[in-house]
This record gives C-alpha cells, structure tokens and sequence, in this order.
C-alpha cells in the first residue's frame, strides 16, 4: 500500500529541483512502485483504441514548464486513437500534461481565453457554458486538452461552417527542443505556428494556448433529427443541412445488407434561442464499461440487432427536440470506458476525409469496398468537411468525412492498406489523431505537404529530439 | 468562510482551493513561491467571475520567520480568519531519505517541527477571533511504522498526533482540527507509478474534506477505504509488519 507514494498529492515538492529523466527514473522506479507490481510487469501506455500498448509512462506534473525541458513530448487525456501520444520506443517517459490546468485570463468582452495546455475541454464547458461562452470548435469527446485539441487540429460537427479548433487559436507558447520558450502566432513565428496546428506534438510541447471562445445564445441546442434509407439521401440531406445548420453529422447503419445500404440519421443542430427553451434538459445518463468484454460480445449479430434498434429508437422520437449540448456533441462520452466493448486485442478507427468533386461517388465506393472486404463496421459517422484547416498537416478539406471503428483482427493491417490505397487513388487523407497502422510510403503518397512540414520541423529541432511512436511509424524520426 | 491555504497551488490542495471558491468563499493562499502563488490565484479568479479577489502572500514552510507577515497580510485582506488549510509538505523516498542526512533533517523540519509552528501561529489567530477550523493534511503514512516509509511516516505520526492533542485541548475553547489522512491519491507525486485498485482522485479528495471541514470532523481518510485498511493495519502484529514489506 505505499502509503509514501501518495503525498505528493498535496501540493508537495520533490526534491529534486529540475527532473532529468534519470532523476526521474530514481524517483519513481524502484522505491514505491515494485510494491504494486507483479514480477517482471511493466507500466505501459496506449491510446484510447488500445492499441498499440507500449511500455511507456506518463511523468505528470502541474509545472509542464519544469518538466517539458526534459520531455518536449507531451501528452494529454490519451484520447487520440492509436500511437499519436505513444513514447517512441526506447523513449519511454512522456510528459503529462493534465495536471497543468491553470485558466491564466479570459475576456468577458472579446471570449478570449488563455490557460495552461491540459486545461480540459470538460472543464471549459463547466466554466464557460453557464456564462454564454463555449469553444469555437468541439471534437466528439469533452475529454480532451486545448493542448491536444491544437496539436490535433481538431473538427467538429460545425466542421462546414467554422473549420478546425486551430483557426481560432490567436497563440501558443511552446518548450522547444533547444529548451527555450516561444511564442508563436499568426504573425509571429509562424512557420512554427502553422506546423504546431495539427502537429501532432512534434514540434514541441504545447505549454499555453490562446484561443477565442465564441458566445452562445442559452446552454442548450436545438437539435433535429432525420432518418434516411440510403446513402444518397444521407449526403443529400447533410447537403441540404450544412447550409442553414451550423452544426450537422449522420450516422451510417453499414450492416444492412442490400439497397437500404446506408439506412442512417442525420443530425442537425444549432444552439437554442433563449425562448426556445422550455424545459431544462438533463444531461444523459452515464453508462460504465467495467472490463473488457470477451470478444464475441460485439459479433456482427449483436451489432445488426444494436443498429435496427437504434434506428427504430431514432424513428420514434421527436424530430426535434431541445437537448443539453452534451447529448447532442458528445453521445459516447456517456459510456465511460466504451473501449472496452472491443476487448482486449483493441480496435483502430479509420477516418478519412474523400475530396471534392467526385465526394459522393467515392463515398459509396468506400463503403462497398467496406462491405466486399467483409469488414463492414459497426456504424460509419460522415461528415461534411469545409474550410481547410490553418496548419501544415491538419486533416479537414473540402470533401466528404468518413469514420469507422473497427475491431482489431490478424486482416486489420491489410484492410487498412487497401483503404488507404483507396484514398491516395481519390486524393484524400486520413486523420492522425486517429491512425495506428498507416505505412510511411502510403501516408507520404497521399500527404504532398509532409515534406514542407518536416523541414520547419527539422529547423526547430535539428537533432530529432522530440519523436512520438507515430513520428518514427511515419516519418522514420 | 475566508479560508487561509498554505499549499494550494498544486495537487489536493488546488482542488480543494477550486471546490471551496466554487462555493463562494474568500480565498486567500500562502506558499513559497510568488509567481505561481499569482497564477493560481488567477485561475480561481477566473473561474468564478463572482468570487472576491483571491490575496497571495510569501510562506515558507523552510523559514519559519515568514509565518507570522503571511498571517498578517490575510487577516488585512479579509477581516476575520475562519479556516486554516496546510497541504503544504515535503515528500522523497526512504531511500533518498537514508542516503542523505540533510534531506533527511530537511524534511523532519518542513513536515513536523514548522508544520507544527505554523498551526500554532494559526491556532493563536483563530483562538484570538473565537474559534475556526485548523485543517491540516497528514498522512496515513503516519499509521504505523513502515518499512518504505520510515522518516517520512515519523514526522507525519508526529503531526498527527499533535492535532489530536490541539483537538482535545481547544475543540471547548472552538478550534475545530481536522487532520486528513490521504491514502493512494492520483497526483504529480504519484504519477508513473501504477495505481492500486482504489486510487482515488483529488477532487473526490477535496469534496470530501470539505465535508468533513462541514461536519467538524477531527479525522478523515480519503478515499475512504482507506480507513478500513488501516483498521487492519493497526492489529498486525509485528512479526507481520516485519516480514509485510509495506
């Protein structure tokens, strides 16, 4: 039980003043830990589809600043799919960036908002919603860090209308390699900027983020609901929708067999007018996974029936209701530990973004392509992207937005080859944050800016200091 | 309340920093460090736009000269004192603790004896106003003598058994102590180690100290559980506790 361990909980300091990163193996190797641990175990880390895991830990502190001089790697809720937040190998220690969830300024007037990078976006919400503020772009989970949500370039439903996270963020002050502090914005230090924009960590740690909150009429959403039958009347209607709708996403049923193909919802939602709301919705219910199923749990039976009753529930519900936002931009994050539905060998999402002009075509061909593989997933979410995003290797463009899950099986690998050999023939891209199998020559093919990126790259950090699993899985360093 | 907090700017103590502005109460926060004292206070300022702005003075638990300045400039910012926090401590490894004798002294001074000499500096001014609750965080490392955690559970036994006294000499007089006893807490201090089973978090830590601030509860294991087993490890006999390893 180690009772030592616990203390530094309140607001202690080690002793040490700086942690290298033997200090910090001497603090926390040995003295406690091996009280906890079974011979021969390792600690490991992994992303939030399991996989890959890597022995690996998280060196957390509220002083990023003290620990990202030996760590320009950080991490922050682990939320990213596969290995974008993993160690290289060899690497081991990662900074942690959770604890450092300081608010340093915020501006009634103007909504700008300045805080630590691990400030998370659950907490934004909690703060700022019931004041009439809220995040100019949310990703589907509020257990995010604005550290992660930078580095990720992330999107969000109004994807169409507003583009990613990064275009709202006025500046970023970053440990770089050589261990000094920058600042960087638009006009300052902007090849840094952009390339830190959907960056994926690579090019320093993130340790403040400046970003402009947008106002919001009430704390609710208005939210619409429509069930499709096929894929055409879903791209249609998320056509339609993305016009006058800031907010738009549809689920895609891929399990039906025949010309239902693409049986789905599209949602559609704006924040609420004041007078709109008549009654004061609940957030929903929080569901708990408590281990991981054994594997059969989610067979493609279970998943049928899942969806034809999920569809039916859609169909008799009210078209339009008034939610709390939580239901409408985060419906998973009810179910704490949903990963877990897939067991223990983890699974891989797979996003990609398929361009215009030929975006509802190809569209169709992925999702047959999905199906002849055999590999049909659980459900599809698609989304119409818009503007580009503002950094080098951010993921949005104009096109159609695909997003599978997928259980991890011995076929995983190549199935993921032949849909990126798909998407390099369409022009397309896939999502970071999302990958974990993706091969070097396949991503280099279907990204031409890799190579500017990895020059600003390698000007700020000329020794390849700062690496992730992913950086060396695609890049080589 | 106006509550005093020495230590607030970092793990348990900033949640329970953040948990009590929530609720609406003056905030004034001590520590070593002036910059980060001001950044905290920044964050609770912000965070709760309603709050009455949050003071910062120098205290450090190494120069005991600085309690009384500390003490001073918080009772001129908010009038009347009615709490006292201290989450403020030392903390390294027994290992660390065996090699080096200064390390060693150090943290005896900082966890014990200036620990203690702040909480009477702290009990003379609440005492002098007619009562208040003295809240300090111990540890349950101060149970039972331990091998991995020898000198540090030392003085954390010795600090917890002088709020009991306090408890029993002044609670008439109404100083209400309340000493927490944190088991496995997920924090900085903590981090890269694997979590036990019932690990708990600090802001579950700092609702329920404030319940038990609350209820005037002279003694609170957080998380809970931790309270059963040290149940358990109180009547191991020695032979026990020898061969334990923990």
């Amino acid at each position: 039980m180690s009772a030592q361990n616990t203390r530094g909980a309140t607001g202690e300091r080690t002793v040490h003043a700086t942690a290298t990163p033997s200090s910090i193996t001497a603090e926390r190797g040995p003295a406690g830990a091996s009280t906890f641990l079974r011979s021969g175990q390792r600690m490991a880390l992994s992303g939030w589809g399991r996989l890959p895991i890597v022995p690996g830990a998280e060196v957390l502190s509220e002083d990023l600043t003290r620990v990202s001089q030996d760590l320009p790697f950080a991490r922050g809720l682990g939320r990213a799919y596969g290995d974008a937040a993993l160690p290289a190998t060899g690497d081991y220690y990662v900074a942690g960036t959770t604890l450092a969830d300081r608010i340093l300024a915020f501006d009634a007037q103007t909504g700008v908002l300045s805080a630590e990078a691990g400030l998370s976006l659950d907490q934004i919400c909690e703060l700022f919603l019931p004041r009439g503020y809220f995040t100019p772009v949310s990703p589907g989970t509020r257990f995010v860090t604005l550290g992660g949500m930078v580095a990720c370039d992330v999107h969000g439903k109004n994807a169409h209308r507003d583009g990613t996270f990064g275009r709202h963020v006025l500046s970023l002050k970053m440990r770089v390699a050589d261990g000094s502090i920058v600042t960087c914005s638009q006009t300052l230090n902007e090849d840094l900027y952009a390339a830190t924009i959907g960056g994926m960590g690579l090019t320093g740690a993130i340790l403040e983020v400046t970003v402009r909150l947008v106002r919001v009429p009430s704390p609710w959403i208005l939210e619409e609901r429509e069930c499709v039958c096929d894929l055409d009347e879903l791209l249609d209607s998320l056509k339609l929708a993305a016009a006058t709708w800031p907010m738009t996403v549809a689920w895609l049923d891929c399990l039906v067999p025949g010309h239902a193909t693409g049986r789905g919802v599209v949602l559609r939602g704006r924040w609420a007018e004041p007078d709109e709301v008549t009654h004061i919705a609940s957030p929903p219910r929080r569901w708990f996974v408590p281990f991981e199923m054994p594997p059969f749990v989610l067979n493609r039976n279970v998943m049928r029936a899942f969806n034809a009753l999920s569809y039916r529930r859609q169909v008799w519900q009210a078209p339009q209701a008034v939610v709390h936002p939580y239901t409408h931009l985060y419906p998973l994050d009810a179910i704490t530990h949903w990963p877990r539905l897939y067991g223990r060998h983890g699974f891989i999402q797979y996003q990609c973004v398929l361009p215009e002009p030929h975006a509802r075509d190809a569209t169709h061909r992925f999702i047959r392509l999905l199906q002849l593989r055999d590999a049909a997933p659980f459900l599809a979410v698609i989304k119409d992207c818009g503007l580009e995003g503002p950094g080098m290797l951010s993921f949005p463009r104009p096109g159609i937005s695909i997003a599978v899950d997928m259980p991890m099986r011995s076929t995983t690998q190549a199935l993921v080859d032949a849909l990126n050999e798909f998407v390099i023939a369409e022009g397309g891209r896939i999502y970071l944050a999302k990958d974990a199998l993706t091969r070097a020559e396949h991503f280099r093919a279907m990204e031409p800016r890799v190579e500017a990126f990895l020059a600003i790259r390698r000007r700020w950090d000329p020794s390849g200091r700062i690496r992730s699993a992913q950086s060396i899985r695609l890049f080589g360093w | 309340m106006t509550v005093v907090l020495l230590g607030a700017t970092k793990g348990m103590g900033r949640a329970l920093a953040r948990r009590m502005a929530a609720r609406g109460d003056r905030l004034f926060l001590l520590g070593r460090n002036v910059d980060e004292l001001r950044r905290s206070a920044a964050d609770l300022e912000v965070r709760h736009a309603s709050l009455a702005p949050v003071g910062t003075a120098l205290c450090d638990l190494e120069r005991p000269e600085t309690f009384a300045s500390a003490l001073d400039a918080a009772e001129t910012q908010m009038g009347k004192i009615d709490t006292v926090v201290v989450t403020a401590a030392l903390f390294a490894t027994q290992d660390q603790l065996e090699a080096n004798p200064t390390l060693a002294t150090q943290l005896l001074l900082v966890n014990f004896t200036n620990t203690v000499l702040f909480c009477e500096h702290a009990r003379k001014r609440l005492l002098a106003a007619g009562g208040g609750t003295l809240c300090v965080f111990s540890s349950v490392a101060g149970e039972r003598g331990r091998s991995p955690v020898v000198i540090y559970g030392a003085a954390k036994a010795g600090l917890t058994r002088y709020l009991e006294g306090l408890d029993h000499r002044f609670r008439r007089q109404g100083l209400v102590t309340v000493c927490v006893k944190p088991g496995f807490v997920t924090t900085s201090m903590t981090a890269g180690l694997p979590r036990p089973r019932f690990a708990g978090n600090p802001d579950d830590v700092a609702r329920r100290v404030l319940v038990a601030i609350d209820q005037r509860r002279p003694v609170v294991y957080v998380p809970p559980i931790w309270r059963l087993v040290m149940c358990v490890v109180r009547v191991l006999p020695r032979f026990v506790m020898r061969h334990a390893g923990f």
